[in-house]
């Protein structure tokens, strides 16, 4: 059996787009990669995001009120392997907003826990070619009952998000083609109030969610120890409502973006349980979301539990 | 820690998986139809607030329930009701729970609807919604907070006033509803012995659609639909025959245009001001020897309708103002003002969940229905507890809103009497956890209209006049939590509030309703 070791690696989270992403999860749930049996890999992640235009609607904006809206984020993910085929994954973010003008505070908190179960039903080995198939079950839930009323400094959305992912993946040699895509249930959220407006009056505390998908193409050389991948990413909200001209933004909006990055990783060589992943990119198109810019960097490290169990 | 696990924990296992039904029920999905413990008959002796007499208007005496033209009228009524198709019953079933609260639910929406600041121009001025233009951008109105809270209170009134009319005609003309006349006549909403002409859902539907056009003209599609389908409603539930709706629309009109001319002449027009008011207001704070308010937005917005202090009061005389007004805020140089940046401070740098949450709930800021809409919101929830008739709803929503458009004039005018600056202002370290209205801070908005509104609705419902103290008391305590104003504007407010509750109450003493 094909022993991989190295292309375990973590990949780097990022956070999708802010106004709040909605995809705060990590970027591990849509690659096409599998952590070895019985071995862990723990990675911590720092990542800056910033936006000064963004979209109501589709008018495109800026507001001196706020000036350029930033998240700072810390996050924290665990990625087990239960064996070749069956990965188990965990994260956590800690986020802190801020804006540059205004008076409008920052807010800051931990977000959302997610948990993915990923599988890989399908792997065809060619010459010099190997197809894979993946699909990843998650399910992310508010870590605590966050302030979601006061965006754009919030923190999340505060939905727990039921999502599905199905990826292909084809690698020719060193390089690599992932196709992805996602279909993301989203729970009803409560906001503090008792009644809010939309496209009309409701009166509830409560606030229907719509749906979302995501789509993304990755592409770039993918070796045992070094990887490096270029990404288009589409987010679409199906429903929600526009901001209207000069509101403020709502936590049930369209939320839409469209993006490209790249990210890296590389693990050592005379250290492989240890290894660094970083990233960049930048929002292109969006609806009701800042166009962000964001970088992140961060470190992996993998507990092998395997050979320990093989010496008792 | 263990209570973060617990909420993950409950967050994991109560996922709703199976169920993708994600739709909302409302608050007021549950009303019942109206079916009033006290059918209030003797209200065409009430006191009106506009209209000086009930028989300043002729009503043509109707026809007798046994004349040709009556039984005529109630074949057609046959045939409406024993032909209802699911869309009608909707239609039946939304307003059969009442006509005035229905109203001011639309009247929440459309305030709702029309909060929103002007986007400035390319010149960085700011554009002026125009009654006259109403659907050019920007919308007319900017249905702000006093503008809504004088919304609310002429509405209110004009269906207050009409309904007392309509029961004077009612008791006058004593002409039965058509189920008590044909008993075999199919009826969708409770039967009441109150005579039948002119109808009061027509009264409501008239004066209501006259009001809603002034005020907010950009919709006048979505009142005159609500219009019609209520004064339709009555006929396809059964409950009048065309006659009663006739004189009905007829009637609510003509009180609808005797409160728009207080309307017109009140002084809102004025209102907005001018660039020099703006320069004299600054300079005169200055004079004073105090640091005069400045827009913290960006580009500088003009000050949010200046003058409003100047509209003539419902409850009293513009002569009481200056007495009314609330003493000067601490001097922004003082010891005290110094204490009372410190406090707002500590709660804006150290916010906690529960005071965001308070913070949130009391917001009612742009796009909501403002603070006035919100206590018309909860002053819905216990009317509805009540069982109350019509002309009693109306009267008591008359008597709330009366009391907030008051409390809006005297916050207004006590806010650029003073002309104070916000706390972020004179401290910038100061971040806020709500949106910085655009108008000086002494005395606090929400705190005087929810001093007056928990006033007047302790004294309609007595047993919940401690909760509306306590609700009050957070509502103004919210605007210091969120670091937009200090404990002087908060305290100073609620007490203002009070007092002009106090008219409402001793006027609501006096009215015969009690």
């Amino acid at each position: 059996m094909k022993k991989t070791f190295y292309a375990i690696l973590f990949k780097s989270i990022f956070f999708s787009i802010a106004f709040i992403p909605i995809l705060v999860q990590a970027q591990t749930e849509q690659d096409a990669l599998m952590m070895g049996e019985r071995r862990l890999c723990v990675a911590g992640t720092l990542s800056y995001n910033s936006w000064t235009n963004y979209w109501e609607g589709t008018h495109k904006r800026i507001n001196e009120n706020i000036g350029q809206v930033s998240a700072k984020s810390a996050i924290l993910m665990l990625n087990y392997g239960l064996n070749s085929r069956i990965n188990i994954l965990a994260s956590l973010p800690y986020i802190k907003t801020k804006a540059t003008a205004g008076t409008l505070s920052g807010l800051s908190s931990f977000q959302d826990v997610g948990l993915f179960v990923k599988w890989k039903p399908v792997q065809l080995n060619f010459s010099e070619k190997t197809f894979s198939v993946f699909a990843v079950a998650g399910f992310t839930t508010p870590s605590n009952n966050y302030n979601i009323d006061f965006l754009p400094m919030c923190v999340g959305l505060g939905s727990q998000v039921l999502s599905g992912r199905l990826i292909a993946d084809l690698q020719i040699n060193k390089f690599s083609f992932t196709l992805s895509g996602a279909y993301l249930q989203r729970n009803n959220v409560r906001i503090d109030r008792t009644a809010y407006f939309t496209d009309h009056q409701i009166n509830s505390n409560e606030v229907y969610m719509p749906n979302a998908g995501n789509f993304q193409l990755r592409t770039g050389y993918r070796s045992q120890r070094f990887i490096a991948e270029a990404f288009a990413d589409k987010m679409t909200t199906f429903g929600g409502f526009d901001i209207r001209k000069n509101d403020m933004p709502f936590v049930s909006n369209r939320m839409n973006s469209t993006k490209i990055g790249i990210e890296g990783k590389y693990y050592l060589a005379k250290m492989p349980v240890l290894g660094f992943h970083a990233g960049t990119w930048h929002t292109l198109a969006g609806r009701n979301v800042g166009q962000a810019t964001g970088f992140l960097a961060g470190v992996d490290y993998i507990f092998d539990f395997s050979s320990k169990t093989a010496n008792n | 820690m263990k209570k973060a696990l617990q909420y993950i924990l409950i967050g994991f296992s109560f996922f709703n998986i199976v169920s993708c039904d994600k739709e909302i029920v409302e608050n007021n999905a549950a009303f019942k139809a109206l079916n009033p413990v006290d059918i209030d008959e003797d209200a065409g002796n009430w006191q009106p607030v506009i209209v000086t007499s009930a028989t300043d208007f002729t009503l043509p005496a109707p026809q007798p329930t046994n004349s040709a033209a009556y039984q005529q009228e109630l074949q057609e009524l046959k045939a409406l009701t024993a032909s209802l198709n699911a869309e009608k019953k909707q239609i039946i079933n939304y307003w059969k729970v009442g006509s005035v609260l229905r109203w001011n639910e639309i009247m929440r929406e459309l305030v709702a609807k029309h909060n929103l600041p002007p986007y400035q121009s390319t010149d960085n001025t700011y554009p002026v919604p125009s009654a006259a233009n109403p659907f050019a951008y920007p919308v007319f109105p900017f249905s702000n907070p006093p503008y809504a809270a004088r919304a609310y209170a002429y509405v209110s009134i004009a269906q207050y006033d009409a309904l007392v009319m309509a029961y004077h005609f009612k008791e006058k003309y004593k002409r039965s509803a058509p189920y008590q006349v044909d008993a075999s006549l199919a009826t969708n909403v409770p039967k009441s012995i109150l005579p039948a002409y002119p109808s009061e859902d027509a009264v409501v539907a008239g004066a209501s659609f006259e009001m809603l056009k002034l005020l907010f003209p950009a919709d006048i599609d979505y009142i005159t639909k609500m219009a019609e389908e209520e004064k339709s409603y009555r006929l396809w539930s059964g409950a009048n025959v065309k006659s009663d709706i006739i004189a009905g629309d007829s009637l609510g009109r003509w009180v609808a245009r005797k409160v728009i001319q207080r309307a017109r002449t009140d002084g809102m027009g004025a209102a907005g001001g001018n660039q020099a008011l703006w320069t004299k207001l600054e300079d005169d704070c200055k004079a004073k020897g105090e640091t005069p308010w400045y827009s913290l937005e960006m580009p500088k917005r003009p000050p949010m309708l200046p003058s409003f202090g100047n509209v003539k009061p419902l409850l009293f005389n513009t002569t009481a103002i200056p007495d009314l007004r609330p003493v000067p805020p601490p001097s922004a140089n003082s010891e005290q003002m110094r204490k009372e940046l410190d406090e707002v401070l500590n709660f804006t740098s150290n916010p906690t969940r529960e005071r965001m949450r308070i913070i949130n709930f009391w917001a009612d800021g742009v796009g909501t229905y403002t603070p006035p809409g919100h206590w018309n919101a909860i002053a819905t929830e216990e009317f509805m507890k009540k069982q109350f008739s019509e002309v009693r709803w109306a009267r008591n929503y008359a008597l709330l809103n009366a009391s907030l458009m008051d409390a809006a004039i005297l916050c207004w005018n006590t806010k650029y009497y003073y002309f104070n600056a916000r706390p972020c202002q004179l401290n910038p370290k100061i971040k806020t956890l709500t949106g910085v209205p655009n108008f000086p801070a002494y005395i606090s908005g929400h705190s005087t209209f929810s001093g007056a509104a928990a006033t007047i609705l302790g004294y309609l419902i007595p047993e919940r006049a401690n909760d509306f103290e306590t609700m009050a008391l957070e509502a103004s305590n919210s605007r210091m939590f969120g670091g937009i104003h200090y404990r002087a504007d908060c305290q100073a407010g609620l007490e203002t509030g009070q007092k002009v509750g106090a008219y409402a109450i001793s006027r609501a003493k006096t009215d015969g309703a009690n």
